[in-house]
Parts: structure tokens; sequence; C-alpha cells
């Protein structure tokens, strides 16, 4: 296993989430570290959102314990997750896209210069910090803070909220989705910019069901099917087909693969 | 920027009249200037000397009162259609405490004013505690206040209309009026200024003070607003009070400008804001938009309303006008959005996509 010592950043043991009697998630266990790259994989349905739901304080867990440094808590809110430095950044970035830059980057905690009632808004610090943040990781064309979020492409919005999660002290970066809605190009600017968080010590959880995107920047693997969690290994341990097979329900997609090919056959033979 | 970070490219002179070209204002902007020419040619020099600009600013000034709170109201994504039964709610309210009463002028300003406050609370009360959009809770409080205003009044005074004479220092100060050069008949409000005053203040709340960002935040993406940490219940709560409070003092005004009221003042007010609004650039689904969009949009509306009467046309024309530039103004509006949205993207990059 690569480098997986001290206190995991977070610890989920024997996680369950049960809603009306479904079980959405059944016995998870999870350990995030800093630096590291944890993929969360699994097909539509199988618990991946509610997993990171309850990583970021959405849900708590109906059984099973979270650790935050190894200390025993309870999210109780979204607020909680986000004290704890934890952040989730969607699928669209969860921005706004008719705000500039530099007003989106700071919504919430809006810098302010003056003083008591002739409080202003720091446009300017904002911006500039906004931008900085956005070029640190790597997206060198946003130079202009006043620049509206709707304006930019989608792997730019996506460097936008990670920026302002990282600016924000997130040590945990919950990406759902990250790479589904964006081109070939788009997606490997995004996988970067996933790398430039883990070397500056963040520790990601990367939700993806595409398997090359996750074998590219991932220190670490986890299948979930039906809620359960299926398997659990590090970088270089399965091969590629493994992993699909696995998603897809183990066996299920070499049958699945044979039946297309029974399929594609009997059109060749009628055309 | 006089210092500029070495990463944060400085803009040049060519850049800065291209954003000048992607400002949401630059369509509200076209539309009243545009207006203007046409009622200047066709209204000739009544429309374009003191008297008539007097008659539309003032026409101007009263709806900016109450279209400034509702422009902010909606760029955080809520509507109020309720500001037209609160006008006459408080301006009946001020006439039966002062007029039909005989209670000091100013006890009966207060009543109104804190009348409309507490129905902007009870809107946004309701808004924010049951999930009703706006659109409803406002309206029924639009027609429920109407009528409990013309029941209660009608149980009172007996009718409908109430006196309400007063010549003191309170009067001059909401319903007094002014004229521009030494001598000259006073043809102006003093409403003027209240708008004037009323600009400032959303000028600092929207786009100088943080909260600014909350309100356009809020409008964006609500869930996102919340999720970084945003009160949105108290600050939805606030504004539905601001367009309460609007409502309220132009109720105030025109009770004592006209020395008295009735009870079906003010309706007009509740579409006439929003074409307003919507005229000036704000976008109805929220998140954006700007006060002097909103400063265009009314005098766009108020120049169309008044200058009609100096074209010697039937007054009926001027909503057909309306109509028409309503529907015009979205449309441009949505272009300048994308113009906007189109940030500094260069052709050859898109091309590489």
């Amino acid at each position: 296993m690569t480098k997986r010592t001290g206190t995991p950043l977070l610890k989920l043991s024997n996680v369950s989430k049960v809603f009306a009697g479904y079980r959405a998630l059944d016995d998870v266990s999870l350990e995030v570290y800093p630096g590291q790259v944890l993929c969360l994989l699994g097909d539509n349905g199988a618990g991946k959102s509610t997993l990171i739901k309850v990583l970021a304080g959405f849900h708590e867990p109906t059984s099973g314990t979270l650790e935050v440094n190894g200390e025993v808590t309870a999210f109780k809110s979204p607020k909680d997750a986000s004290q704890a430095g934890i952040a989730t950044v969607h699928q669209f970035g969860g921005t706004f896209p008719l705000m500039s830059i530099g007003r989106s980057f700071f919504v919430g905690a809006e810098p302010t210069k003056g003083w008591g009632p002739f409080k202003r808004f720091d446009r300017k610090f904002a911006n500039e910090t906004a931008v900085t943040s956005m070029q640190a990781l790597g997206i060198t064309r946003v130079t202009d803070g006043d620049r509206l979020i709707g304006g930019l492409s989608g792997g730019e919005r996506q460097a936008a909220a990670i920026a302002r999660a990282v600016h924000f002290g997130a040590n945990v970066l919950i990406l759902d989705e990250p790479t589904a809605a964006l081109g070939v190009k788009e997606a490997a600017h995004v996988l970067r910019i996933v790398m430039q968080a883990r070397n500056k010590g963040v520790a990601v959880i990367l939700v993806t069901h595409n398997v090359s995107h996750a074998l590219t920047v991932g220190d670490h693997f986890a299948v979930l099917i039906h809620g359960q969690k299926a398997d659990d290994f590090a970088k270089g341990e399965r091969t590629r087909e493994q992993i699909t097979d696995l998603m897809a329900g183990g066996e299920a997609m070499a049958e699945l693969e044979k039946e297309l090919s029974t399929l594609t056959g009997s059109i060749e033979k009628i055309n | 920027m006089a210092k500029t970070n070495s990463v944060v490219a400085r803009k040049s002179i060519g850049e800065q009249i291209l954003n000048l070209t992607r400002r949401p204002e630059l369509g509200a902007l076209a539309g009243t200037v545009i207006v203007y020419i046409f009622f200047s040619i066709f209204g000739g020099s009544q429309f374009t000397d003191i008297g008539g600009v007097s008659a539309w600013i003032n026409t101007a000034s009263e709806l900016l009162i109450i279209a400034l709170p509702v422009g902010l109201l909606m760029i955080a994504g809520e509507f109020d259609l309720s500001v037209g039964s609160i006008l006459a709610g408080s301006s009946v309210t001020l006439a039966l405490v002062s007029g039909f009463w005989g209670l000091p002028t100013w006890f009966g300003v207060l009543c109104a004013l804190g009348l409309g406050v507490a129905a902007g609370y009870l809107n946004g009360l309701m808004v924010t505690k049951t999930k009703v959009p706006s659109f409803i809770v406002t309206l029924a409080m639009q027609f429920g206040l109407a009528g409990l205003t013309l029941g209660l009044v009608r149980l009172i005074t007996l009718t409908t209309s109430i006196p309400l004479k007063d010549d003191s220092f309170v009067k001059t100060m909401f319903g007094g009026k002014f004229g521009i050069g030494e001598g000259a008949p006073e043809q102006f409000e003093n409403a003027v200024f209240w708008a004037l005053g009323i600009a400032i203040v959303v000028v600092l709340v929207l786009h100088v003070s943080p909260y600014g960002n909350w309100i356009f935040a809020i409008g964006g993406d609500i869930i996102s607003a919340r999720a970084a940490g945003v009160p949105v219940e108290k600050t939805k709560i606030v504004l539905f009070m601001s367009t309460g409070f609007g409502a309220a003092l132009v109720g105030v005004i025109q009770a004592l400008l006209y020395n008295g009221t009735s009870t079906s003042a003010g309706q007009s007010f509740v579409f006439n804001s929003v074409i307003a609004v919507v005229i000036g650039g704000v976008l109805l689904t929220g998140g954006y938009g700007s006060v002097l969009g909103v400063v265009l949009g009314t005098f766009t509306f108020s120049i169309v309303n008044r200058g009609v009467f100096y074209t010697g046309w039937d007054s009926d024309w001027a909503a057909l006008i309306l109509g028409i530039l309503l529907l015009a103004a979205v449309l441009m509006n949505n272009t300048f959005r994308r113009l906007a949205l189109s940030g500094g993207k260069k052709k050859e990059v898109k091309k590489n996509d």
C-alpha cells in the first residue's frame, strides 16, 4: 500500500445509511489520507452520492462512526463538515453563472475594506485573489476577475470552484463527477488540477464512473456495488478490465459483451 | 487599478470600451435615449420644456421609490405583486389616523410606514417558511390587503375616500413641491429627493456593501448560496420589508400631496414596477441586474407614460408602446447578457475546441 501511514484525515467505520427501509449504504469503511486521491467508483445507484452526502454533512449515518483526524465526530449539518475542512464541488462547479469571478469566489465570506457601517466590498482584492488562486492551479487564461463565471469553460468553472475550496482551507476535497460533462481536453485539464490540489497536501475524493480518469490520478480506489464496498485497493493492484467488470457487477460485463457481439454478428448477416 | 498584481492583466482602453458594451445597462440606456428622442420629435417643445420634464420626472420618482426595492428583490429571485395594496393600505391608514381621527400627521406617517414594513415582513415570512412561490404569496397579499382595506374603511368612514388636511412641515416633507429657478412655478414633487435618497442607499447596498453579493448569490443559485453560508431567509425577509416600505412611502407621499386618498390608490404600481425593472435589464429569474438599469428602465417607462399626452394622440397608445417596449427590452437584454457571458473569450480559442 502506498504511504498509508499515520492517522487518516477522515475515517469511516462500518457506516450504513437506511432510507425508509432501503439500505443505500451498507457497512462501508474508508480511510482518506492527506496528499492522496481516493477514487470512488461505482455504477449509477451504487451509493456514491449517499456516501459523499454523509461525508459532506447532508446526511447523518444510520449506524457506524466518522472520525476526523482520529476523533469521532458527528456532522449535524453541511456547515459542520465545511468547518472541519471538507468541501464538495459539484459537476457544474456549483457557482453563480451571472456573477463575476471575484464576487462568486467570496460569496458568504466577502472581503471588506473601510470601517464600521462604511464597510465596502473589496472588489480589487476579491478579483486579484480569485485570479491568482485560479492561476496557481494552472488556469492562466483567466486574468480578469470581473469576467462572469458563465463565460468560462466547464473546466475553468471547475477550477474556480476547486480554487475557492482550497483558498478557504479545505483539506478534504470531494469532487462529484467533475469530468462527466466535459470534453476530452477539458477533462484532462481538470485532472491536472486534481493532481495539483493533491500535491498541495489536500486529500481528494474523486467520484467518477470513468475508469480511465480514475486510473490516471488515483492513489487508492474503492468500488461500491449496491451500497456495499465491493473492493478496496491501491494503485497498480488491479487491471482496468478487473475494475470495469467489478463496477458492472462481476462477470456481467463479459457476458454483456458476448451478447453484444452476437447482436452485431446478426446485423452483419442481414447486410 | 493603480497598483496591479503582476499576474492580473491591466485592461487596455480598447478592452475597457469592449467591457462597456457588455454592461447590462447599455440596452436600458439605448431604450431611454430612443423613447426620449421619439417623444421630443412627436411631443414637440412642450415635452422637452420644464413642464414636460417635471411631468415624467415626478412619475419616475414615485415609481422609483417602489421599483428600486422591487428590483433588489427580483435580483434575489423573488416577486412582490402586493405593492399596490400596500400603497393603498398605508395611504388609507395615514388618512384615517391623521385625517379622520385627527391625530398628529407624523404619527399617521409612522403608522402607515409601519403597516408597509409589517406587510412586507409577513410576505417574507410566508415565502421563506412555506416555500410557496412569492408570486402566489404576494398575489394573495395584494388581494387580501385590498379587501381588508376596503372593508375596514367602509365600516369606519362609510365611504371609500378620506380627505386629509395638513399644512405642517410633515406635509412639505412628503407631499411638498418645488420649482427650479427664481420664482419658477412649483412643478417638481419632493418625491424626487426621496427617490434620489433611496437610489443612493440601494446603490450602496447592492454594489458597494458586502450584502449586495448575497443578493446576487441568492438569485443566482440559492442552494450554493446557502451552502456558502449566506443567511438566505433573513436576507429575503429584509428585502420584502424594503419593498413594503417603498410602497408605503409612496402611499404617504400621495395622501399628503393630494390632500386625501381612496382605497383604490396605487394599483397601477404592481405591474408598472415590474415593467420598469425588467426594461432596466434585471433578469426575471434573478441573479442579474443593476441599480442604474432600474433607474433607466423607470425613466423609459415614465417618458412613454407621460410623453403620449404631448403628442396629441389618444393616451390608449401609451400601453401599446409599453407592451412593445417590454418585449423589445427583454429580447435586447438577452442579447447583451449573451455578450457579457461570452466574456473575454477570443474567437480563435473557440475554434480550437
